[in-house]
């Protein structure tokens, strides 16, 4: 087995699963909060020459979602490391 | 030199380039034909994945769609890229470690049963074949703009090609090669996108230049502008949408959870050699969609200006152009009407066109030309004036885009074929040199069958789109996420939970696309969830079904919860195997 004890197995799988949480939030709240839910209330704030909401929906969350994957790589090797199971 | 030559030469040119690299890369054994012998860099594989993932529909379609949608067009931005979120967050890694060779395999092994793999290597021929239709077509179209040769001709072409470095590479070639297609793509798209927001604004990145002011010095803001012309002509405003919020909602998830679940996209980290490459790979494909997908807005709202302007005449003073002589249009108009793509009916007698919201047929709106939303991104620089290489260049991309995806697909219907049906199901004696073989004959006949749907397409094409996503998201995504995440869940459940998925979604498409397609508008849909926005509707069947069996039936056996384990931590990850 590749972890000193079935406890650090468990702590691992809970960290990856907390920090997993933690991105899909804010996946969700910039392209279905920002860009859908709220769009309405966002458009009334102007951003350069968009309406905000706007903005959210055809650019600012697709620079967010290329940001999320790679913290999510950065901090999940990391992750491996400190329970020594990176390859 | 004329654009028909440029064309012909700059097309040939890649088409040489593509061939050169399938001759260098062949592949030699199962292992290189289904996952590029799994070592290839997480930079590179961004990149094919990105090629693999970009199709004629995103290149030719996609910018028109959201040209014409406006604020609605997002549902593509947003579903076609938050998905490799999903992917590099919840599935790729731990689908790179459990390292077989195909989705149906994963379905198989994890559910430890027979039926779960079948269902799965159904649904994954259907779902790519359903795409590969509207490759081939693609191909065509550009064919038969560009180099003035008709569908058939462009269609058997683009076939020959294909043909030659997937049966030849497998997953090995197809890799480089769609390296290859990347870059011819992406530097077809953001080139007349950068001419046209210079010219437009006299910003060189797109993507902020349509949130940008005027270059004809009046000081207003491009999106103001267009959304002043839209209201004017009696659309609706660009920037603000006319679906209803719970569909755009609804539609988007389908597609995220959808292109997470689709099985060509998937296969793609498998071919890299570690578990963290595959997080790494997920990573850089997105940066490399991301280039196009957030020029394709910017491109939107500029085509859509400049369109209007050049058939209805330039705003001078806030006065909108009232029409211009059909006797001295330009040559693009000319042309696209040759194909059927542009028409022109001059309703009132004066010889002039103009364009606005309503029919072309309808007395009651002024409306005098149809325009289809595909010639967009094709049209673009013609519409724009841009040089004859430049247009040259946008053929080359749009064929690239249509090859690379149809090469992804195929592999996968090749492999499902021979590896998931014959070398797991009917036949696990043969050798690998003879599933090799099947292999090639599968890719082969899967490409004499697209083929034959390019030239003859149904009429549904653009329909089953709608198909594709929402039976991907609702049979693989759920039952792949509940594998890795849910150790405990068994074969029925998750049997029954794929099947209950896709029989609604399909029986809710069917039923509004071809059962009762006048019944298809708002009122009658459920929750007021359109058919492209259903898949979401299903994957939350195919979650609750699932969990329901699995309360009443045995957990999954002690071997299957200690593979789960296995496959959520990286080390000890070999190379993709078959065994």
């Amino acid at each position: 087995m590749a972890f000193k004890n079935d406890d650090d197995k468990k702590a691992y799988w809970n960290e990856n699963l907390s920090l997993l949480l933690k991105l899909l939030v804010v996946w969700f709240v910039v392209s279905f909060g920002c860009g859908i839910l709220f769009v309405d209330v966002l458009d009334q704030i102007q951003f350069f020459g968009f309406k905000l909401g706007f903005w959210f929906a055809q650019q600012g969350s697709i620079y967010v979602f290329v940001a999320l994957i790679f913290i999510y790589m950065k901090k999940m090797n990391t992750l491996d490391k400190k329970y020594g199971v990176e390859e | 030199m004329d654009v028909q030559l440029l064309t012909l030469l700059i097309v040939g040119a890649s088409f040489l380039l593509y061939i050169g690299i399938a001759v260098w890369a062949r592949a030699g054994s199962t292992q290189d034909f289904y996952v590029a012998g799994g070592g290839v860099h997480p930079v590179v594989n961004g990149m094919a994945t990105a090629a693999d993932w970009m199709s004629a529909a995103s290149f030719i379609s996609m910018a028109g769609l959201i040209s014409f949608m406006g604020y609605d067009g997002a549902v593509y931005l947003m579903g076609w890229t938050g998905g490799y979120v999903l992917l590099a967050l919840c599935l790729a890694p731990y689908l790179r470690k459990f390292g077989k060779f195909t989705v149906p395999d994963f379905i198989g092994d994890r559910y430890y049963s027979q039926t779960a793999r079948t269902v799965a290597v159904f649904c994954a021929i259907f779902v790519c074949f359903t795409y590969v239709a509207g490759q081939m077509r693609g191909v065509g179209v550009v064919f038969s703009r560009f180099l003035e040769v008709d569908i058939v001709t462009g269609v058997v072409i683009g076939m020959g090609i294909v043909f030659f470095y997937t049966v030849l590479g497998g997953m090995k070639g197809i890799t480089y090669t769609q390296v290859a297609q990347y870059c011819v793509l992406i530097f077809a798209y953001i080139v007349p996108a950068v001419f046209i927001s210079m010219m437009v604004t006299g910003h060189i990145l797109p993507q902020t230049a349509f949130g940008a002011t005027l270059a004809d010095g009046s000081g207003v803001f491009m999106l103001d502008k267009l959304d002043m012309l839209s209201t004017e002509l009696g659309f609706n405003e660009y920037t603000s949408g006319t679906k209803s919020t719970i569909d755009v909602f609804f539609i988007t998830f389908a597609l995220m959870v959808g292109t997470a679940g689709l099985p060509h996209v998937i296969v793609r980290f498998f071919t890299v050699p570690k578990v963290s490459d595959a997080r790494k790979s997920a990573g850089y494909a997105l940066v490399f969609i991301a280039l196009l997908y957030t020029t394709a807005p910017a491109l939107a709202s500029f085509g859509r200006v400049n369109m209007i302007e050049t058939i209805n005449g330039p705003t001078v003073n806030g006065e909108i152009g009232k029409g211009t002589p059909y006797a001295t249009a330009p040559t693009w108009i000319k042309n696209w009407e040759k194909t059927g793509l542009i028409t022109f009916n001059d309703k009132n007698g004066d010889g002039n066109m103009f364009y606005a919201a309503g029919s072309i047929t309808d007395p009651a709106s002024a409306n005098e030309m149809k325009v289809d939303r595909d010639i967009m991104v094709l049209a673009n620089p013609e519409i724009a004036n841009l040089p004859a290489w430049v247009i040259a260049l946008v053929a080359a991309g749009g064929v690239a885009a249509a090859l690379s995806t149809s090469a992804g697909l195929l592999l996968v219907i090749s492999t499902s074929v021979s590896h998931d049906l014959l070398k797991r199901n009917f036949a696990p004696n043969i050798s690998d040199k003879a599933e090799l073989g099947y292999a090639r004959l599968a890719a082969a006949v899967a490409i004499c069958i697209a083929g034959y749907f390019g030239i003859n397409p149904p009429g549904f094409v653009a329909q089953v789109v709608a198909f594709a996503f929402g039976l991907a998201a609702s049979s693989f995504f759920p039952a792949i996420i509940m594998g890795i995440f849910s150790k405990r869940m068994n074969d029925k459940g998750a049997v029954s939970g794929m099947i209950a998925g896709i029989a609604f979604t399909a029986a809710y498409i069917i039923y509004f696309k071809f059962v009762n397609p006048a019944a298809n508008v708002p009122a009658n849909w459920w929750f007021g969830i359109s058919p492209e926005g259903i898949g979401t509707l299903g994957m939350m069947v195919n979650f609750g079904v699932a969990f329901l069996v699995f309360k009443f039936t045995k957990e999954a056996p002690q071997e299957i919860q200690e593979l789960v384990e296995s496959i959520r931590y990286p080390k000890g990850a070999g190379e993709a195997s078959a065994h």
